[in-house]
């Protein structure tokens, strides 16, 4: 495993009166894909948003390339190299789909050789070039989301449930999108609640509980575990569709 | 500003038009040309109405702004008009000879002066109305609404104490003075002016809107600010930054507000404000462009209605709102919300 980019430790987070993350430790390491699992309402979500300070840890540290971002305003955690889809997407509907990248090349005009490799991975999104995304299908938006994040090369990927809603044809083309990412190198922390589709990318896997991380390691060892996927995550890997 | 100069795939699709909102207008200025009768009567009162939505827009545009991306209520938006207004003063005596010199360019340059200081005026006054009543009460509605109507109060009192309590009268430049006679219809000139103010300042605001990244983050902060942050932007600069724009282009709608009332007082910005918050709801909350349209609309519905049926006069602009609201309950222009 190689050195980690992202370490959280014992990180905390309330919203309001509710306590939802319990201390949750894991590490990403650079240019592998790591996997957060979890049931509904383990605080998949909250651990991503809460990298990107969106809502406030109140214990515990995030590390990022050993620098404390903990208290850091979003926009500088973004701008220490960290991009954020989340899952809302939050495509800017009124805008168009060049007007969402151009926005997301933070530091000039886009860059045509990696646009062009945007569109080999998501070739619907060169058809939809001059539309406002809010036209776009619920795919055609995630696509965007995941574009708008590999605009500009960036240290870290986060990724919030890219699959969710999505048709099983749009799921498998995700999974190769994603394959392709990974391959130029990319370091993806990917929060995916669909065990088949993430089984086939992760390099490493925290699985979520309660708002602890409750198991982190290979993801290979937990594929091949029926009763480990069981008992964490109450299936398995064959029972998942 | 950045020039938006992507990598940009040949032959695709141009984003397509709202052309129902964007006919609106057109529509209803043909129809009422027969209703009205008189080819004179309907040029004196469409001219008429353009002036009057172009100086609504210019008052109301950057409200429409402030409203959207930052979600701020801001009922102290008059008082921006009013000091707009006020800060005329500052240069109309200094350059009394300019407003009575029989020359143009002259006068144009008188104006252009006031607008200047008008607007630096407005643009320090919101900076510090921004910092000092807006950003303690950010994402609470109910005390944006209170504590702007007091700023409001004591800025309109700052106004007395300042410029005294007594309407004060102004003349208009020489040359702005008068009417234009097109055949039997008279089109004062003032009215021109104030039209071409208007379309500039609308051409100028599409353009950073639609062509500049600045107008790509301020059209996005007001769908989702949160995601403008965590793509690495500081919205709260853009906050800022807005809300001083918003405010100095008050004050320019201020400048050609007085002027066209010729008389100035502390509540004439207040007046308005009814108005104000009717074209940026017809419009579509945070949409400049429908703040155009729905200028123009209530002001020639006004004009029309005033001449056709002048008993429904006083009810007319809440009649368009109405409708439009019914045709389309997010204003003719929706900006999409988060």
């Amino acid at each position: 495993m190689s050195e980690p980019i992202l370490r959280l430790e014992g990180v905390e987070t309330r919203i309001g009166p509710y306590h939802i993350l319990h201390g949750v430790s894991f590490d990403v390491p650079a240019g592998e894909l790591t996997l957060l699992l979890g049931r509904n309402g383990a605080g998949k979500t909250t651990t991503l948003r809460t990298i990107m300070g969106l809502w406030r840890a109140s214990a515990g540290r995030v590390l990022f390339d050993g620098r404390d971002i903990t208290a850091l305003p979003t926009p500088d955690i973004a701008r220490a190299g960290l991009a954020y889809v989340p899952e809302s997407m939050a495509v800017f509907s009124d805008l168009t789909v060049r007007e969402n990248m151009v926005l997301a090349a933070r530091s000039g005009p886009l860059d045509s050789a990696r646009l062009d490799w945007i569109f080999g991975l998501f070739p619907a999104l060169r058809r939809f070039w001059q539309s406002r995304a809010g036209v776009l299908s619920g795919g055609q938006k995630q696509m965007l989301a995941i574009a708008r994040g590999l605009a500009e090369p960036r240290r870290l990927l986060l990724v919030d449930e890219p699959t969710k809603g999505l048709a099983p044809a749009m799921v498998r083309n995700m999974v190769e999108a994603f394959r392709q990412v990974k391959a130029a190198g990319e370091t993806i922390l990917l929060v995916e609640q669909n065990f088949h589709a993430a089984s086939a990318l992760g390099d490493d896997v925290a699985v979520m509980d309660n708002g602890t991380v409750v198991h982190s390691g290979p993801m290979r060892a937990l594929a091949a575990d029926a009763a480990l996927q069981q008992s964490l995550l109450g299936l398995s890997l064959d029972q998942h569709q | 500003m950045t020039d938006l100069g992507a990598t940009t795939p040949a032959s695709l699709p141009a984003p397509r038009r709202d052309w129902a909102a964007l006919l609106l207008c057109p529509v209803l200025m043909a129809a009422a040309l027969p209703l009205v009768g008189s080819a004179s009567s309907w040029v004196t009162l469409t001219a008429a109405g353009l002036a009057m939505g172009m100086m609504i827009f210019l008052m109301a545009s950057g409200l429409t702004l402030v409203f959207g991306l930052m979600d701020v209520i801001n009922f102290g938006h008059g008082v921006f008009i009013s000091i707009g207004a006020y800060a005329m003063l500052l240069v109309l005596g200094p350059l009394a000879g300019w407003a009575e010199a029989d020359s143009l360019p002259l006068n144009l340059a008188l104006l252009a002066v006031c607008i200047v200081v008008a607007m630096a005026v407005t643009a320090a006054l919101g900076l510090v109305f921004e910092r000092v009543i807006i950003r303690p009460v950010y994402r609470s509605h109910l005390k944006q609404i209170l504590v702007t109507m007091g700023g409001m109060i004591v800025a309109e009192q700052a106004i007395h104490v300042v410029w005294g309590a007594s309407p004060v009268a102004i003349r208009l430049p020489e040359a702005f003075r008068g009417a234009i006679v097109i055949g039997d219809a008279a089109v004062e000139r003032y009215r021109v002016v104030a039209v071409a103010i208007g379309l500039v300042v609308f051409a100028g605001m599409s353009l950073v809107l639609n062509r500049t990244r600045l107008g790509l983050l301020i059209r996005a902060g007001v769908e989702n600010p949160e995601m403008v942050e965590a793509l690495g932007y500081r919205i709260r600069r853009l906050f800022v930054g807005v809300f001083v724009a918003g405010s100095a282009l008050a004050g320019l709608g201020g400048v050609m507000w007085g002027f066209y009332r010729q008389t100035l007082t502390a509540g004439m910005g207040m007046e308005v404000m009814v108005l104000v918050f009717i074209v940026i709801i017809i419009g579509g909350l945070g949409s400049v462009g429908g703040c155009f349209v729905g200028s123009l609309l209530v002001a020639l519905v006004a004009n029309y209605v005033g001449f056709l049926a002048p008993k429904l006069a006083l009810v007319s602009n809440i009649l368009v709102m109405a409708l439009v609201l019914a045709w389309r309950p997010q204003g003719l222009f929706p900006v999409a919300r988060r």
